[in-house]
């Protein structure tokens, strides 16, 4: 089967700037979103408690604040129901240290009276490690992009590694804004669903950019870098959207059947995959040529670099004869 | 068939050596290196201990007063006004002309320590490198002793290590109910400091109207009683001896069938045990015994007692007397340890989530299967088994390394899953565009190949980087996802690009120019 057949190349740079307009947007909403209402930031990097609690049958949800709240520890505690009505978490802002007392068993004490139950999970990070799982899940986010960053300069030119650099902070940031939006509890593995996106958003831009090198590699003539663009964007819009495809696939499926637990993190990689696939075709080509990329310029180089290993290859190869 | 070719070799190799090593793992069985499953998945208690360091300190200073005091009574010089603080200590030779005797006698005793004489008074100080090396101690010896404690409870490998300079992690698996969690808690928690103080006779009349400022000026301090805390004790603040010079701790039942705990004291210990209860027994003296400052009795003393053995008893539970004899025999914590982030997950949530994940996997697995076979025809196919192989290599290196898989590891596989077929969605496309360009099948196989590896080769390095990243800045369940995704891209290297590119080599002569709606799902090429 084929979707997508190469018959000639789609105009997208002609209409480049109205998705740069509709992205330029999205993502100033998610920024103002993340900067007025913040994260809903889970324990992992606020602190705090979480126990999950699950019941034999429905979970009596009012019986269990009432009780809580009978305890001053427990005032301010939230009881959500967990992905099914049997099942509840209960998150409170507060810590202990103490190794002594057991949470777990000081709610199941609390809760007696509740009906058949089980603590099944309690989570309990202190405020000091908060501030230090923040401040390493940072680091891991910035180290990420200069590597990248780096690598890519290597590999391409800059003007594609800003490019793929403009095009991540994109999904990164609408993904970010997703989460703000919904209120989704940000947790490590948000963090992890993050740094995913990051790779695999950069995955989906280098195999574009990567045609686009080998387009004007062997282009002649005609220096438009646009219409290159057009014809290497043509060209791998099959596989962008297949891989896409079996990505979303996959990650659909984690959020579906992975479990109340993994909710948070699939959720965070579906948008990611949904705006990455997005931003590979309709942003980062673009931003490449709004950055003045010189085809000319980097042809000229591209020669210039070969001229240099063919002499040094000559002057080898006579010093290997003895000439020189 | 066609011919053999080093790359299909390669790949068959690889892919025995996956379907091989990951045998143990798969059918779970006892011997072979095998993936331990991470806490979230088969349940357990994870503790990130923080540790009161200056709490060592302290009672390192205290220990270093108890000797200079034991030194300077031999030679009958008297002390007063004890001031005890971190790391620095001072008090007053009663006779002045003693004390020139006393800093000499000192210095030779406590070589660690500064020693400084101002008028009368003396001030022992450890230098800031003691200071550290106490710390340090205080971390060592109880990441040691709770090891000690756990090993001795006798549960499946429990994991005690440092972390950072001042953490310490505690892992423990198959942990079965909320009660067992509750006495391993309390088992690690417990300091388990014992000190055996002189009650003080002259003034323990007036315990119940002293302050504790009183107290301190007296050179005594006020402690309560294990089971009826109202009740007091005034007892001497250095104390006699304490738990350092215990050899051991057992539990045994007295005669009327109570559980209670004996204890040995080593050859020092008994000495000084001894002098002290000579001392005592005319008197009638009482001696207290305390355990992480309560007192659990305090006997008087009839008689001299040799031999360097105790007991304690406090109306145990059989339970508490075993918990409390381990956590003697292994030693004092020399510093109380607190908790900065406990996670619990109870087996049968472990088991959901095991159950949870593999659905997902299983069925991410079928729909990108299927799809390819569907999109691609034998060519999907041909990606098909290289992704079977990286999975089985996947977890193959996860065995032979004993890496732990835990729920978000589980994300990471079924995420390879999506992806690995990246690589070659990228080298089908590559063979279609070249096929309907005209080229032979040959010449399309061999330059799609070439075509795509730059930029299957660039993306991978950089999904890699991300990975690493991730890896080494993330914690707990998080790394377990890096460590999947870094193995899933590696194993697709091998599988995805080599694999099926001998595969393809192996097939060609079977591959006819008529038949490329089979083998690669097009139609109407050139």
């Amino acid at each position: 089967m084929e979707l997508f057949k190469y018959k000639e190349p789609i105009a997208l740079m002609a209409k480049a700037k109205y998705f740069g307009l509709l992205s330029l947007s999205v993502v100033l909403l998610s920024w103002i979103l993340i900067f007025t209402k913040g994260f809903n930031y889970g324990i992992d990097f606020a602190g705090g408690t979480l126990i999950q609690v699950k019941y034999d049958k429905k979970a009596p949800l009012k019986k269990i604040r009432a009780k809580l709240t009978s305890v001053k520890k427990y005032e301010n505690a939230s009881v959500t129901n967990f992905g099914s009505d049997k099942e509840i978490v209960i998150r409170t802002k507060s810590s202990s240290g103490n190794v002594d007392k057991d949470i777990g068993k000081e709610i199941a004490t609390l809760l007696k009276g509740t009906g058949n139950l089980e603590i099944r999970r309690v989570d309990m990070v202190g405020p000091k490690i908060g501030g230090e799982l923040r401040e390493k899940g940072l680091k891991a986010t910035i180290f990420a992009i200069i590597g990248i960053l780096i690598y890519l300069t290597f590999r391409f030119e800059w003007r594609f590694a800003l490019a793929s650099v403009i095009a991540l902070v994109h999904d990164v940031s609408i993904a970010l804004g997703a989460i703000a939006l919904l209120r989704v509890p940000f947790n490590l593995d948000i963090l992890a669903a993050i740094l995913t996106i990051l790779g695999y958003s950069l995955n989906d831009t280098i195999i574009v950019f990567d045609r686009i090198r080998e387009g004007i590699e062997k282009v002649k003539g005609n220096f438009n870098l646009g219409a290159i663009i057009d014809d290497s964007v043509t060209r791998t819009l099959s596989r962008t959207t297949l891989t896409s495809l079996t990505t979303f696939f996959v990650v659909l499926v984690l959020y579906l059947f992975g479990g109340e637990i993994l909710k948070g993190f699939s959720f965070t990689l579906l948008v990611g995959v949904v705006v990455g696939t997005y931003s590979s075709i309709f942003i980062a080509s673009p931003v490449l040529m709004w950055l003045g990329f010189d085809v000319k310029g980097y042809k000229e180089a591209l020669a210039e670099k070969k001229k240099r290993e063919i002499e040094k290859e000559k002057l080898r190869n006579q010093f290997e004869q003895g000439v020189v | 068939m066609g011919k053999l070719n080093y790359r299909v070799v390669i790949f068959m190799l690889a892919f025995a050596f996956g379907v091989i090593f990951s045998i143990p793992s798969l059918v779970q069985s006892n011997s072979g290196k095998k993936i331990t499953l991470g806490l979230d998945l088969q349940g357990g208690l994870h503790l990130l201990l923080g540790i009161k360091t200056d709490v060592a300190l302290k009672s390192y200073t205290k220990s270093l007063v108890s000797t200079a005091q034991f030194t300077l009574d031999k030679k009958d010089i008297v002390i007063d006004d004890v001031e005890m603080g971190k790391g620095k200590a001072s008090f007053i030779v009663v006779d002045e002309d003693e004390v020139k005797d006393a800093v000499k006698a000192l210095k030779d005793i406590l070589k660690d320590a500064n020693i400084e004489a101002k008028g009368n008074r003396i001030t022992i100080a450890l230098p800031p490198k003691e200071v550290k090396k106490v710390k340090e101690k205080a971390i060592n010896q109880a990441v040691e002793t709770i090891r000690n404690r756990l090993n001795q409870f006798g549960l499946a490998e429990p994991m005690v290590a440092k972390q950072g300079k001042d953490k310490i992690l505690v892992e423990v698996p198959g942990i079965k109910t909320e009660n067992d969690k509750n006495r391993i808690k309390k088992l690690i928690a417990k300091t388990a400091h014992l000190q055996l103080m002189a009650v003080d006779e002259d003034r323990a009349t007036r315990v119940n109207t002293m302050t504790p400022l009183e107290a301190k000026k007296y050179g005594d301090v006020i402690l309560p009683d294990v089971k009826h805390p109202q009740k007091k004790y005034l007892v001497r603040a250095i104390p006699v001896l304490d738990g350092s010079m215990l050899t051991d701790a057992k539990s045994v039942y007295d005669k009327n069938g109570q559980p209670m705990i004996t204890f040995e004291l080593n050859g020092e210990g008994a000495k000084i045990f001894g002098t002290f209860t000579e001392k005592a027994a005319p008197t009638r003296a009482r001696l207290a015994i305390v355990l992480d400052n309560k007192v659990y009795s305090a006997p008087h003393i009839d008689e001299r007692i040799g031999g360097g053995r105790g007991q304690i008893t406090g109306g145990f539970t059989i339970n508490e007397a075993n918990d409390i004899a381990i956590a003697l025999r292994s030693g004092a914590l020399l510093a109380p340890v607190f908790v900065m982030e406990e996670r619990s997950v109870g087996p049968s949530l472990g088991k959901d989530s095991i159950i949870a994940s593999s659905i997902a996997l299983v069925s991410g697995f079928a729909l990108v299967f299927l799809f390819m076979i569907f999109y691609y025809g034998m060519a999907g196919m041909i990606a098909d088994i290289a992704l079977v192989a990286n999975l089985f290599l996947i977890i193959a290196i996860m065995s032979l390394f004993g890496a732990t898989l835990t729920l978000p590891g589980m994300a990471g596989i079924v995420l390879t899953v999506g992806m690995a077929v990246d690589a070659n969605v990228i080298i089908n496309e590559r063979i279609r565009e070249l096929l309907h360009e005209g080229k032979s099948v040959a010449k399309a196989i061999e330059d799609g190949y070439s075509n795509a590896f730059t930029a299957i080769w660039d993306a991978n390095v950089t999904t890699l980087i991300a990975s690493t990243l991730l890896f080494f800045y993330g914690t707990g369940p998080i790394k377990g996802f890096a460590v999947t995704m870094t193995i899933g891209i590696m194993a697709s290297m091998l599988t995805a690009i080599l694999g099926t590119h001998g595969l393809y080599e192996m097939l060609l002569p079977k591959i006819k120019k008529d038949k490329l709606g089979f083998w690669f799902g097009i139609k109407g090429a050139k």
